[in-house]
């Protein structure tokens, strides 16, 4: 099976946040919630960069390895999700995740935390594939329609890559060769303890 | 006379799109990248990383701006997550076992080796009152709710690993579940329990020169020799200063951590989570010794906060000082202690 990654590649990402407005109609997120989002580095100042961040599902991922109740289980295709039936709103995930992917509902007790809620790579959750309760609960389920996450598939100067690890590090490799530049993968350190050397 | 001005004009922006085409390609089979390299002074990641890291410390978080309402969205990559977790597998389960399975096994030898420590001359019949109503309120209004937040916690650094495998995902989550509520709404009550304790003990809790003389002598726990002790003695204090101390740390850090983003931003939650674990598990092991030395391991002292009234002879024996003085003031056996 494909190993499925999120690459940003900042030198082409324009900070239009068409991939954060897609997500979150894609997905019915709720509000409040920002299951993917763009981050401006060196806003205003020489060398600013766009960054497009969601979770990155990650290699031995960190929410999954600190979660007290274990709801967190990895696919075929190496995408990381939750069960929010087993998820008991603790917060720990997000004090461990590098990314700030996981979210939760301002709802319970004291308004604080509700069940996880994060990108899901539009590949549903543990509910059965395209059921109406997956979709109610995690969104869209593109991958088990044989599409790929609508943020990448959306993004209107191809700056955020979706698919299969091999597929996308090929892409980001071709590019950076052919214009003699690039920023590097974001987060590919952090979430695979591998980058792409070009 | 239009037309040819018109036909010079074609003539001539063909003739410029002609030089840029042909310099272009030039530029191309060349090579080079076109006159203005717009990333000159781009970034890495890695080399951001390192720049924004405060001097002298570990790794930052690379933080940037955003457009949406969620502010806290504009850490980027915060790789500080790692030592949490680091924290919360391992180092947590680690000196939390150490702590209250060492404590157990301490207290196993200790009653195996002193057994339980009975009354010198056996009880006496008579009785003194040693703590009214409000302070039997305060202490188990405490006690009750702390054995409550101790289970809750302990389920979430040991009960994936103990628990889960044993009752399954769902009942596990439905424990941990009303674990949440019981810890958030429990932990006001436990609050407000340990400030009734300072207002009620604070003034007998002062350390004295008798304490010194207390643990000098093991506090009568080792040997015979009972030395004389106020209304707390030496070990009492401490236990009174541990949860005194300890209670306001893991209310000031459990509050940081219920109301996420309100007083600290996610190092801060990350510092206080740590916190709060590990003086937790230090707090539990402290509070197992003094469970032991308040029933099983102590003749006649569960009295004294199970029905108030403890034996005169119990009172000489660990609290000579303190029978003492009520006894001066004259209103004898009947008196609470002050």
């Amino acid at each position: 099976m494909a190993r499925m990654k999120f690459l940003c590649d900042a030198d082409r990402c324009i900070e239009c946040n068409a991939c954060v407005t897609a997500c979150k109609n894609e997905n019915d997120v709720p509000w409040g919630i920002n299951r993917r989002r763009v981050v401006t580095i060196n806003d205003g100042k020489p060398g600013e960069r766009s960054v497009s961040m969601a979770c990155m599902h990650c290699t031995d991922a960190p929410c999954a390895a600190v979660c007290p109740v274990d709801c967190f289980y990895t696919t075929e295709d190496a995408v990381v999700l939750h069960s929010k039936e087993l998820c008991i709103g603790c917060g720990y995930c997000f004090y461990a995740c590098p990314f700030g992917a996981p979210q939760y509902p301002k709802v319970g007790n004291f308004g604080s935390r509700g069940k996880m809620d994060k990108c899901t790579y539009c590949a549903g959750g543990p509910e059965d594939d395209l059921s109406a309760a997956e979709q109610a609960a995690y969104g869209s389920n593109r991958l088990a329609e044989g599409k790929l996450p609508l943020c990448a598939e959306m993004c209107s100067t191809k700056a955020l890559l979706a698919g299969d690890h091999e597929m996308i590090s090929e892409i980001y490799k071709e590019r950076v060769s052919k214009r003699g530049y690039g920023s590097g993968a974001w987060g590919w350190k952090t979430a695979y303890k591998e980058t792409i050397n070009v | 006379m239009v037309a040819f001005q018109r036909s010079w004009g074609l003539a001539a922006a063909l003739a410029i799109a002609l030089v840029i085409v042909v310099s272009g390609d030039a530029l191309a089979q060349s090579g080079q990248p076109t006159s203005v390299n717009p990333t000159a002074s781009s970034v890495k990641e890695g080399q951001l990383l390192d720049a924004l890291k405060p001097p002298g410390s570990g790794p930052s978080a690379v933080t940037g701006r955003v457009s949406i309402p969620d502010t806290k969205s504009s850490v980027l990559i915060q790789p500080a997550g790692r030592d949490w977790r680091q924290i919360r597998q391992e180092t947590l389960p680690f000196y939390g076992a150490i702590a209250i399975l060492g404590m157990l096994a301490a207290l196993v030898i200790f009653y195996l080796i002193r057994g339980r420590i009975a009354i010198d001359g056996g009880p006496s019949g008579r009785t003194i009152l040693r703590f009214a109503s409000a302070d039997r309120f305060a202490h188990w209004l405490t006690a009750s709710t702390f054995i409550l937040l101790a289970l809750s916690g302990l389920n979430l650094t040991f009960g994936r690993k103990l628990l889960l495998p044993l009752i399954g995902p769902e009942a596990f989550t439905a424990l941990s579940q009303a674990g949440k509520f019981v810890h958030n709404y429990g932990s006001f009550a436990f609050a407000l329990g340990v400030v009734l304790m300072i207002l009620l003990w604070l003034k007998d809790n002062i350390p004295s020169g008798a304490d010194l003389a207390w643990f000098s002598k093991g506090g009568g726990l080792i040997g015979s020799d009972h030395p004389p002790a106020g209304r707390f003695n030496g070990g009492q204090k401490v236990i009174f200063w541990v949860v005194v101390i300890g209670g306001v740390a893991l209310s000031i850090t459990g509050y940081s951590l219920m109301f996420p983003f309100v007083f600290t931003d996610i190092a801060g939650l990350q510092e206080a989570n740590m916190l709060h674990g590990l003086i937790a598990v230090g707090m539990v092991a402290v509070i197992l010794a003094h469970i032991y030395i308040g029933s099983v391991g102590m003749e006649g002292a569960f009295d004294a906060m199970g029905k108030g009234e403890v034996d005169l002879n119990w009172a000489k024996q660990h609290h000579a000082l303190w029978v003492e003085k009520t006894e001066m003031k004259g209103k004898g056996a009947a008196t609470p202690a002050e």
